[in-house]
Parts: structure tokens; sequence; C-alpha cells
């Protein structure tokens, strides 16, 4: 154990190279600021607009899958463009934009006791790239031909072809430069994330000491750095066979009894470079979410979290383990058997440290002091789904398995469950948890639990039954499926069930946003620490923290972020910044 | 892909090494008191800018593995036909070697004060960056002449591919190089210049190196490499 210095001879916590942009006029201060609580506000205000873009397709989507042959106006060409831009947006644009630019700016240096990001200005410039990579993927909603119906995945060679919507016009370019444009502003972003968990951490703040929300966005955002390129090559090359007629991709293809131009291109490569970004993206959606649940759970039952080594080597582990699985999305691209058992094996491997994860989570529940709050009961759904997402992934992750269902409802249910769903339930605890900091007011009880209730059943009746559909053979990505015979009857009314269920859903999301407006002005001040919690951010002097984040002086770090209830302190938390011994009177073996 | 995980490795090592730096079985709920007692676990000694340079460099490495990667693969298959390298890349390779020199005696002036030196070293950097990427011009258009258009095949698209996105990170470069030119003339601090300085001389060696892996690949010397390793695996 290690002795308490006092605090007087402590050398001073700031870095000495760094210098904090004061504002000067209300441009600087809140629209091109510098502040990344700021940024983090504008991340995530773009994000969730977008975000209600992509919740509105996959209504107008559902009202064709559960009305089919109702709505005029829903053509083939646009249920493939609701169904592609409703993807690319919730993945790239809203999970990753939220959890990394969102949470990312406005928890890392409030949680590693820094004053801001290490690079302000290239941060600014992160954010505004990102916007304009928004706003271009919405204007090709407005581009002769609509928006690209190629699927979220863009697959050559019928990305660029005629058959699909926006392949021979504005479409699919729109959507490649805006990719192009996003990765541009996230490589900005993620230096700084990474570089100010590496070098801004305050006096005492070891990594080991760090909230587990800070590692699982260090981590991702370190993925996200590597994988992104594999999408930038993917594009660019896609870009070029596009408009300049190169053949990176494109096989020789005879279109409407035309030969086109393109000669010998393999679409196999695109499935490598995209998957290759692929598939540490579900991690680098995962890994954030991961972290912040841990810190939900300790908090809300007051209890310290079980194996915190464990959890910070899973995180890693699952974060490199994850850059040699990505050809299981092609096990029906025809390739050699033994890939197929190497990425199968490596696929069932990353279990091992995912369900170390979810016992830890559980064993932190074990005889804690269970508060039942909003963010709480959105932690608990967060680890039951994320366990139900999981086991059809181990369906999946099997050769044999996955043929059959691949292409099916099934996987649109098992992703949804595993990436969609069970992420967004922790943006949402999370946003009830942080939002009395952000705000300086709680949001609304009852709206919340509303919200709680009908998003997380909801969300149950909606894809609880698209794995049933998939095991009967329904396909996705079909915009009408009357006439086959496996659509049966009942398949029908669930499939009607399953859009009801939709707009249900949707609608609590409005709630939640009336909520999230309404209470600003009229919420229950909070105080400074409401759910009194031991990391940093809680601790700052004012709420919401003002520019520099703590004051005249950076906080000095005594002790890991997860002493709750200790035995013999006075309050059932100590925060991280309080000197003093607790609960070690006995020499620890 | 085997590049591209090979790079990964390297990148997993270095990140290995660092991880084992920082106490990773420690057990931090024993462990309270100040963390200065842990000698080495806060934040590295090295400048803040350099650390993310570095991250930079290896994102920027990362994509042109991954170029080589989707470079050998579409190179396999039938329709492959290498175009001849004109022989201005040779006197290209030589200026991008000069640059790099110059930068490399700018930091050895930065770091002894000579504030001329530094000067005259990235005036030439700049000079024969500018000459490294119009030479590179001049070679796009010797190829479009002889009839190696961008279109006609896969190994000319990959040819004009990397060496213009080797050319836009020089490109990008020269952005920064500029504003510390503009420092060392217009007096700015010494330890600010000689940061600036050896950010650029940083940026500029790893370039260079990139555009030597790139010489390789082109120029067919990667792949005959690459088979006699795995003649020698197998």
């Amino acid at each position: 154990m290690v002795d308490i210095t006092p605090a007087d001879a402590v050398p001073p916590a700031e870095v000495a190279e760094m210098e904090l942009y004061h504002p000067h006029s209300w441009w600087t201060k809140y629209v091109f600021s510098q502040d990344a609580k700021v940024i983090a506000i504008q991340y995530s205000a773009t994000a969730t607009a977008i975000g209600f873009v992509a919740l509105s397709l996959s209504w107008l989507m559902r009202l064709q899958l559960g009305f089919p042959g109702t709505f005029d106006f829903i053509t083939p060409e646009a249920y493939y463009q609701f169904i592609t831009m409703h993807g690319m947006i919730m993945v790239i644009y809203l999970l990753t934009a939220l959890f990394l630019g969102g949470f990312g700016n406005y928890l890392i240096p409030l949680m590693v006791g820094a004053r801001d990001m290490v690079f302000p200005y290239v941060n600014m410039l992160s954010y505004w790239i990102y916007l304009l990579a928004v706003l271009v993927l919405v204007s090709s909603f407005f581009a002769p031909g609509g928006p690209t119906g190629a699927g979220w995945t863009l697959y050559p060679p019928q990305a660029i072809m005629t058959g699909t919507p926006g392949g021979q016009d504005w479409g699919i370019i729109l959507m490649l430069a805006s990719l192009i444009l996003f990765i541009i502003g996230f490589t900005m972003g993620g230096l700084n994330y990474v570089v100010t968990v590496l070098q801004a951490r305050t006096r005492g703040m070891t990594m080991m000491r760090l909230p587990l929300t800070v590692w699982g966005i260090f981590t991702a955002t370190v993925m996200a750095l590597l994988a992104f390129p594999a999408l930038f090559v993917a594009c660019v090359m896609m870009l070029l066979d596009r408009v300049l007629g190169t053949s990176f991709f494109m096989p020789a293809i005879v279109e409407m009894g035309e030969q086109l131009q393109h000669n010998g291109g393999s679409p196999i490569l695109f499935q490598h470079l995209f998957w290759f970004f692929g598939h540490p993206e579900v991690y680098i959606v995962a890994l954030p979410a991961f972290g912040i649940v841990s810190d939900l759970i300790s908090t809300h039952a007051r209890k310290n979290i079980f194996g915190y080594r464990m959890m910070v080597w899973a995180i890693v582990g699952i974060g490199a383990l994850s850059f040699v699985v990505w050809a299981h999305h092609m096990y029906v691209s025809g390739m050699h058997p033994y890939f197929g058992f190497f990425f199968a094996t490596t696929t069932l491997i990353i279990a091992i440290p995912t369900a170390i994860k979810v016992y830890n989570w559980v064993l932190t529940l074990w005889r804690g002091d269970i508060h039942l709050t909003i963010p709480m009961l959105f932690a608990l759904a967060f680890i039951v789904t994320f366990v139900n997402g999981g086991l059809t992934g181990l369906f999946l992750g099997n050769v044999v398995v996955d043929v059959p269902l691949s292409d099916t409802m099934f996987v649109v249910a098992h992703f949804h469950m595993v990436m969609g769903v069970a992420p967004i339930l922790v943006i949402l605890g999370a946003i009830y948890h942080w939002y009395p900091k952000v705000t300086g007011r709680m949001l609304d009880e009852t709206l919340g639990r509303f919200h709680f209730w009908v998003t997380f059943l909801g969300a149950y009746l909606i894809f609880f039954p698209m794995h049933y559909l998939g095991l009967i053979g329904i396909p996705r990505r079909y915009a009408e499926l009357t006439d086959m015979t496996i659509m049966t009857e009942s398949a029908h009314h669930l499939n009607s069930f399953i859009s009801i269920m939709a707009f249900i859903v949707g609608f609590a999301q409005m709630v939640f946003l009336f909520n999230l407006i309404w209470s600003i002005r009229h919420g229950r001040e909070a105080g400074g620490n409401p759910w009194r919690a031991t990391t940093l951010e809680w601790q700052t002097p004012q709420t919401p923290p003002a520019h520099g984040n703590f004051g005249k002086d950076l906080p000095i770090v005594y002790r890991w972020a997860y002493d709750y209830s200790v035995p013999g302190a006075k309050e059932d938390f100590i925060p991280q910044n309080v000197p003093g011994n607790f609960g070690l009177s006995k020499e620890p073996a | 892909m085997s590049v591209i995980l090979v790079f990964l490795a390297v990148i997993a090592g270095f990140a290995g090494w660092w991880l084992s730096h920082q106490r990773l079985t420690a057990k931090p709920w024993l462990e309270q008191g100040l963390a200065g007692d842990f000698v080495g676990l806060d934040r590295s000694a090295l400048p803040t800018a350099k650390i993310g340079l570095g991250v930079f460099l290896a994102v920027v490495g990362c994509l042109f593995s991954l170029f080589t990667s989707a470079y050998f693969m579409r190179m396999g298959l039938s329709d492959w036909r290498p175009l001849p390298l004109p022989r201005l890349l040779w006197l290209n390779t030589g200026v991008l070697v000069l640059s790099s020199i110059a930068l490399q005696c700018a930091v050895v002036a930065a770091r002894k004060g000579q504030i001329d030196n530094v000067r005259l070293g990235l005036a030439t950097a700049g000079f024969t960056s500018f000459a490294f990427l119009i030479g590179q011009l001049m070679a796009w258009r010797q190829l479009t002449e002889d009839g190696y258009l961008l279109a006609a095949n896969p190994a000319n698209s990959f040819f004009y591919l990397i060496t213009g996105m080797h050319g836009l990170h020089i490109l990008g470069g020269l952005i920064g190089l500029g504003r510390t030119s503009v420092g060392a003339w217009n007096g700015a601090r010494p330890e600010r210049l000689r940061l600036g300085v050896e950010l650029c001389a940083m940026y500029w060696h790893f370039l260079l190196f990139v555009w030597l892996c790139i010489f390789a690949l082109l120029a067919g010397w990667a792949a005959t490499f690459i088979d006699i390793c795995r003649g020698l695996l197998t």
C-alpha cells in the first residue's frame, strides 16, 4: 500500500506546454468553438438530428414491409434508398459520431482531469468536416436520381450500375464523397482523443485508474484510426471506378445488352477492404458502450466494478481480436473452406473476453445497493440485449449455420440487437446519466420511465419476431414478398405487428426528444453531483463545467474510479480527488 | 491482406510494449494515494505534438499498407500488365531524399540555435519538395503521352492512385512546412521553432520511407521479394 504524501508537496498537475484558447466573441465561443464540451454538444446535436432522419426512413421501410402495396409512393427503388441510407446513417453518422465525437469529446478531458483536448483547433475542424460530410449525405436526397440504394455495404458491381438507384446518378458519388469526408474529419478528432488520454492525464491519473468509459472510448478510437483507412481506400477506388472508368472492383460486365468499359476487376477485393473496416466498426461502437455501461452499473449499484483489471484486458483483447475476424461476413463469397474455418475460430474466441465482461457486470450487481434509476434501467436492459444479440452471433459465426441463414431476416435481427438496440440503449442511459452535468438540470423522471419501458419492450417486440421470420427463410432487402410461398399469412401478420411496434418505439423517441428540450429550462435543478459519483467530471467547481473545466487548479487523483460503499468512509462514495485512507486498515495480502 | 496484417502486427507490437509499461497488473483498488510515487506512469516526456504526429503517421502507414494489400490482390488477376516506370522517377526519388536531408540539417541547426541555417534548410526542403511534386506530374504526363492511361489497365490505375495519394500527403506537409517557415522568418521562440522543424523532419522522413516502399512496389521489386520469401517458407 502506498502512503499519502501531503497535498502541498505535490507538483502542479498542469501540462506545461498546453495553451488554452480563450474565445473573444460569441462566434468563437459557441459556433467555431475550440472547447471540447461545445464541440461535443455540436457533434451530439448533429448526430441526433441525422439519427432522426434515419428513424423516419425505418418507418417508411416498415410501412412498406408491414402493409405491402398500400403506399404507392414507396417504389422498390425508394425502398432500397431508405434501407441504404438508414443503415449508413445509423452505423457511421449516428453511432460512431455520437460515441466518439459526442461522448468522447465531452467525457475524455473531464474524466482524465484535463482542461481541454490537446489539439483544440484540429478538434474544431473535425466537427466542421463531420458536419460537411452529413450535409453532403443529406444533399443526395435532393440530387437527381435520389440517394444511393446499393445497401449499406455498397457492394460492387451493383452499387455503380444503372439498375441500382443512384448507381449512375449522383447518389453513389455523394455517398462516397461523404464517407471520405467523414473519415478525414474523424481522423482529426481521433488523434485528439488518443493523444489526450496519453498526454493530458492529470497528476495521479495512471492508466489503471482511468474510468472504464475512457478505456472503452480510447481503445475504440485507436481501432477506428486503424480501420477507417480501409473504408477510405475502398471509397476512393470505387469513386475512380464510377467516375473515371477504372476497373479496381468492376469485372467485365454486360449491362442491358451493352458491354461496359470495365474489365477484370474484383468485387471480392472490395468486400475484403469493406469488412476489414466493417467488423472493427462493430466494436468501435461496442467498446465505448461497454465502458459506459460499466460506469453506470458501478455508480447506480453503489459498488466497485468487479474485476477492473479483467475489464481493461478484455477491452484491449477484444480490440486486437476484432481485426482478424472480418471474413466471417464473407462466408458465402466462395472463399476457401480453411479460411472459413480460421475466421469462425477467431470469431468464437472473441466470445471469451466478451463473456468475461458480462459476468463482471452481473457480479458487480451481485449484492449491490441497486438504485433503479433510469440510467440503471438502460444499463440493465443493455446487458440482457447484448447477451441476446451475442448468442445469435454464435449461430452466425459458424460457417455451416451461417450459410443457410445468410441474407435472411435472422441476420437483420441479430445485428440490430447487438449493434443497433444494445449501443443505443447505452447512449440513452448515458444521456440520462450525464445530462445533469451538461445542462445542470435533471431530465423528467416520468417521461424518462415511459421512454425506457416503451423503448426496451418495444425493441424486443420488433426484433424477436424477426428472428423467426429469418428462420422460415424470409430474405432481407426485398421490397415486397407477398407472392412467395414462404410468406405465409402468419408471417405477414407478424410483419404488420413488427411495423406497428416500430411506430410506437419511434414515437417514444419523440417523447425523449421533447424531454431533452423541455428539461433544459424546466428540469429539476441537479446540483454538481446528483448521482453521488466518484469520477472527476462530477467534481468540477461549476455545473455545467466552465471553460477550462476545473477552475484554478487541476484536480489531483488519489484513488481509482470505483470507491463506492468503502467500509469506514463517511459516505458511500469517495471521489477520485479526495485524499485519505479508507477501508484498507488491514495490510492487503 | 497480408501486408496490412503485418503492418498491424507492428502497431500491435508498439501498443503491447507501451501497455506493458502501464502496470496492467496493478490492483488499483488497493493503491490509495498519489500515483506520483509510481515513476514513469504519467504522460510521456516527449512533446505532445510529436506523439500526435506519431499517431497520425501510424494512420498514414495504415492507409498505404491497405493500398499495397489491394495492389497485390488485384495484381494476381489475369488482366494485369505492368507498366514501364519512367526514368524520371529516379530523379524524383533523389530530389525527395535531398528534401529529407535538408530538413535533417535544419533540425541540427535548430538544436544549435543557428537560425540562418534553419532558414536555409527549410527553404531547400520546400523547394525540393515542390520540385518532387512537379517531377511526379511530369512523370504522369510522360505516361499518358505514351498511352498508359488511367483506366486502360489496373496497373496504370494503381500507379496514378498511389503516387497521387503520396503527392497529396507531401502537399499537406507543405502547409506545415510553410507555417514553420513563417515562424522561422518572423522570429518564433527558439524552442517552438525547434519543435516545428523536428515535426517537419519526422513527417518528411516518413513520407520518404513510404515513397521508397511505393517505388519498390511499382517497380515490381516488392513482388519479387515476396516471391522469394514465399519460396523460403514453402
